[in-house]
């Protein structure tokens, strides 16, 4: 790590350092997601690691992790995007990612494409060894319990599969969110059923996708709560979008990360979808 | 019978969802299937361990399949069985027909199997002279509606309880007038008893296969295996190689994981171990015997890695919890098996060619996986089918455009950062207060829900302008 960063150049060239100076080196993985449609997810996701005590840094040379790649089976493909991921993440102490789904590509699945490559399959396994998705690494890494944060209203939480499934993401932004003050907890009916994106999927089987999210809809819209979390922008973005486009514009989505790092007063005031 | 084909997958799916109560027959079953699981399930603290050993079960028994098909039909000759080899679907069925044909039977009895169906029986015996009928009640039911099954469990689910009313009242020499289902089983009961007593052969399917008494196993609630099996002077058995256990000893463990997770029972009313022909002291039985073993795929699949998807014990648990099965149905994959089992099975007794339309129909939740009675990995199969087929470059070329495209751009971070950007400001111009309602390229998404606008830009860019910023300010 430090060898690495001992050249001026090269840090600069490559990563933007915080300010924070700690133990735990953390590389952020903003994925492409928030890198395009919701940034504040990535800047509520570096605020709580610092909160945490954690160094962050954000590679520059990131993308994306490869799913659409994999989940499509083009596994030459996805090894020449984990190739430089890899490269990017490896020689931090941790690399922390806001989403379930895209951590568990990095931590479960890289290994798949490097089977037969001895090499890179070692370095895959470390990668995933030292992977997280934020939620879970806050609470079960960090200890972190929320700074004084405030929210009127309620909530309800979308489990998102791979967090919950192979991730074992549950019972951290519960905690989390329980420190939040005025926030109340609605119960999800089917908490953890899939919300039908799916990444390509929801493009590719776009009307089974479409009967998958209208039931999510249903129940989340029946819990009567004023904000849809979860952990995933993805499955954040369609169940919103089809929030939306039934008319449910009382019911605001936002990642728990945003909620906790205080952002959600802004981020209602300031894009009101109404 | 009008059976779809596996490859207009997308067409059948755009029927199955135009069908306006389809959805609402299969939720009535599968809702109800995994309440009885998870109750099940919590009812059976050993739960796990018994997954864990259903699995080495089955890992060992097909790890050593050579030995102990030979051990089965040793025992199985011994017990004065006739034993068959079928590598075909084809071969299989023919095997099943020539013995009906040299027995001159006019009538077959058939109870539930779905191996059955996978050789094509119901389809031979539809074009020869025999008559065939269907003893479990879902399968007489959609034999009288001319239906192929819609699910491995209950193939009539996708039947309610009106049609059947309408069915039976047509078909069955003496209906009944009222719609109570007690009555309607009667009267399919009625209908059914004569058909029993006066069958020539009996064929049924085997839920397990025992190496060291070469008996074969039924699993049922209606009783109807028993009924199909024991009056005629004929009874064969059709079933694939993988339903070998090395003994009771392993079945019974493997029957405790079947029931919980087919239908949340404990045990069926009625489990059967047939032991070949009827014996000089016994009261009753069939007075010969045959046995179909069909291999039809499944050493292939054993060659291909695929071995993990011969653990399967077909109890449909992975259909019930799959979020796309319940809102397409079972029709919808154009196979005898559907849903998540199905889309794994359907390319090697099919070809991947034909049927992988099936395996991108599916989230990857992982939720089949986690009810799987014997842990098999289905969205690792699945996917990995998937690199098959796109090595095999079946899928349509424009889809594999999108992907590599984005796959080559995604290998160049700044490549990629710059045209992240250039995203943004192309989705700014279709925003309209905070929404996309509409956006070229995009339309598999907004044509069922809106797409949130961007911020005004990247992370990226946000974030070096306010390093920059930081630095130049320190």
């Amino acid at each position: 790590m430090t060898q690495k960063y001992s050249n001026a150049d090269k840090t600069q060239s490559n990563t933007i350092e915080c300010l924070n100076i700690s133990e735990k080196k953390v590389g952020l993985f903003v994925t492409c997601l928030v890198n395009t449609m919701r940034p504040s997810i990535g800047f509520a996701s570096i605020t709580l690691l610092e909160q945490a005590g954690c160094n962050v840094e954000v590679p520059e040379l990131q993308s994306c992790c490869g799913q659409p790649a994999f989940n499509s089976g083009d596994d030459e493909g996805t090894r020449q995007i984990a190739y430089q991921t890899i490269k990017q993440f490896e020689n931090y102490d941790y690399v922390v990612l806001p989403s379930g789904s895209c951590a568990g590509m990095i931590k479960k699945n890289f290994i798949e494409v490097f089977k037969d490559q001895p090499e890179w399959l070692a370095r895959a396994k470390h990668l995933a060894s030292i992977t997280h998705e934020l939620l879970s690494f806050l609470v079960d890494v960090c200890q972190f319990e929320p700074n004084d944060v405030e929210l009127d209203g309620s909530y309800t939480y979308h489990d998102s599969c791979t967090g919950y499934r192979s991730l074992n993401v549950y019972e951290q932004p519960r905690k989390m969110l329980s420190q939040v003050k005025n926030l109340e907890h609605k119960p999800l009916n089917n908490h953890a059923e899939c919300c039908g994106f799916g990444g390509t999927f929801c493009v590719k089987y776009s009307d089974i996708s479409n009967e998958i999210v209208a039931e999510k809809v249903d129940n989340v819209v029946d819990t009567k709560a004023d904000y849809l979390l979860g952990g995933d922008m993805g499955c954040l973005m369609n169940i919103a979008g089809k929030l939306n486009r039934e008319g449910h514009k009382e019911i605001k989505a936002l990642h728990t990360a945003e909620v906790l790092a205080g952002l959600a007063p802004e981020l209602l005031g300031g894009k009101d979808a109404s | 019978m009008q059976v779809n084909s596996p490859e207009n997958f997308t067409e059948n799916v755009s029927e199955a969802l135009a069908q306006p109560n389809l959805k609402k027959v299969i939720r009535r079953t599968t809702d109800k299937a995994e309440t009885k699981r998870a109750e099940a399930v919590t009812n059976f603290p050993e739960f796990e361990n018994a997954r864990l050993q259903g699995q080495k079960i089955k890992d060992h028994t097909i790890k050593y399949m050579d030995h102990y098909l030979a051990e089965f039909e040793k025992n199985a000759l011994a017990q004065g069985t006739i034993v068959h080899w079928a590598s075909t679907a084809e071969e299989a069925s023919k095997i099943v027909l020539d013995i009906c044909r040299q027995h001159n039977a006019k009538k077959v009895t058939r109870s539930k199997s779905m191996l059955g169906e996978e050789i094509g029986l119901a389809h031979a015996f539809d074009n020869s002279d025999i008559e065939r009928i269907e003893t479990d009640l879902a399968e007489h039911i959609i034999q009288l509606a001319g239906d192929p099954p819609s699910h491995i469990i209950w193939p009539a689910m996708h039947r309610s309880r009106e049609d059947v009313v309408k069915l039976f009242r047509e078909f069955h020499t003496d209906p009944t007038y009222s719609e109570e289902i007690t009555d309607l089983v009667r009267s399919a009961r009625r209908d059914l008893r004569t058909k029993f007593l006066t069958s020539d052969i009996g064929i049924s399917g085997s839920n397990f296969l025992l190496a060291d008494s070469g008996s074969s196993c039924t699993v049922t609630n209606e009783g109807n295996a028993e009924l199909t099996i024991t009056p005629p002077k004929v009874h064969i058995v059709t079933a694939g190689i993988e339903k070998l256990v090395p003994s009771m000893a392993h079945a019974v463990p493997l029957l405790r994981l079947l029931t919980r997770s087919a239908t949340g029972a404990e045990i069926t009313q009625y489990n059967t171990f047939h032991n070949g022909p009827k014996r000089a002291n016994d009261a009753d039985g069939p007075e010969e015997c045959h046995i179909v073993l069909v291999d039809n795929g499944r050493t292939k699949m054993l060659a291909e890695n695929m071995e993990a998807m011969l653990r399967c014990i077909r109890c449909g648990a992975c259909m019930n919890h799959c979020v796309v099965y319940k809102h397409i149905g079972g029709h919808a994959y154009g196979s005898v098996y559907p849903g998540p089992m199905g889309s794994v099975l359907t390319p090697h007794l099919n070809s991947l060619k034909v049927a992988n339309k099936q395996t991108h129909a599916c989230t990857m939740n992982g939720r089949c996986e986690e009810v799987c009675p014997v842990n098999i990995p289905l969205p690792t199969l699945l996917r990995s089918l998937r690199a098959k087929s796109w090595q095999k470059k079946y899928e349509p070329l424009t889809n594999r455009f999108v992907v590599q495209s984005f796959a080559i751009m995604a290998k160049r971070p700044k490549l990629f950062q710059l045209l992240s950007s250039c995203g943004v400001i192309f989705m700014k111009v279709f925003s309209r207060k905070g929404w996309i309602k509409y956006m070229p390229f995009t339309s598999g998404w907004t044509r069922n829900r809106d797409l949130i606008e961007p911020e005004s830009t990247t992370f990226m860019h946000q974030y070096k302008k306010m390093k920059k910023n930081k630095s130049s300010g320190a």
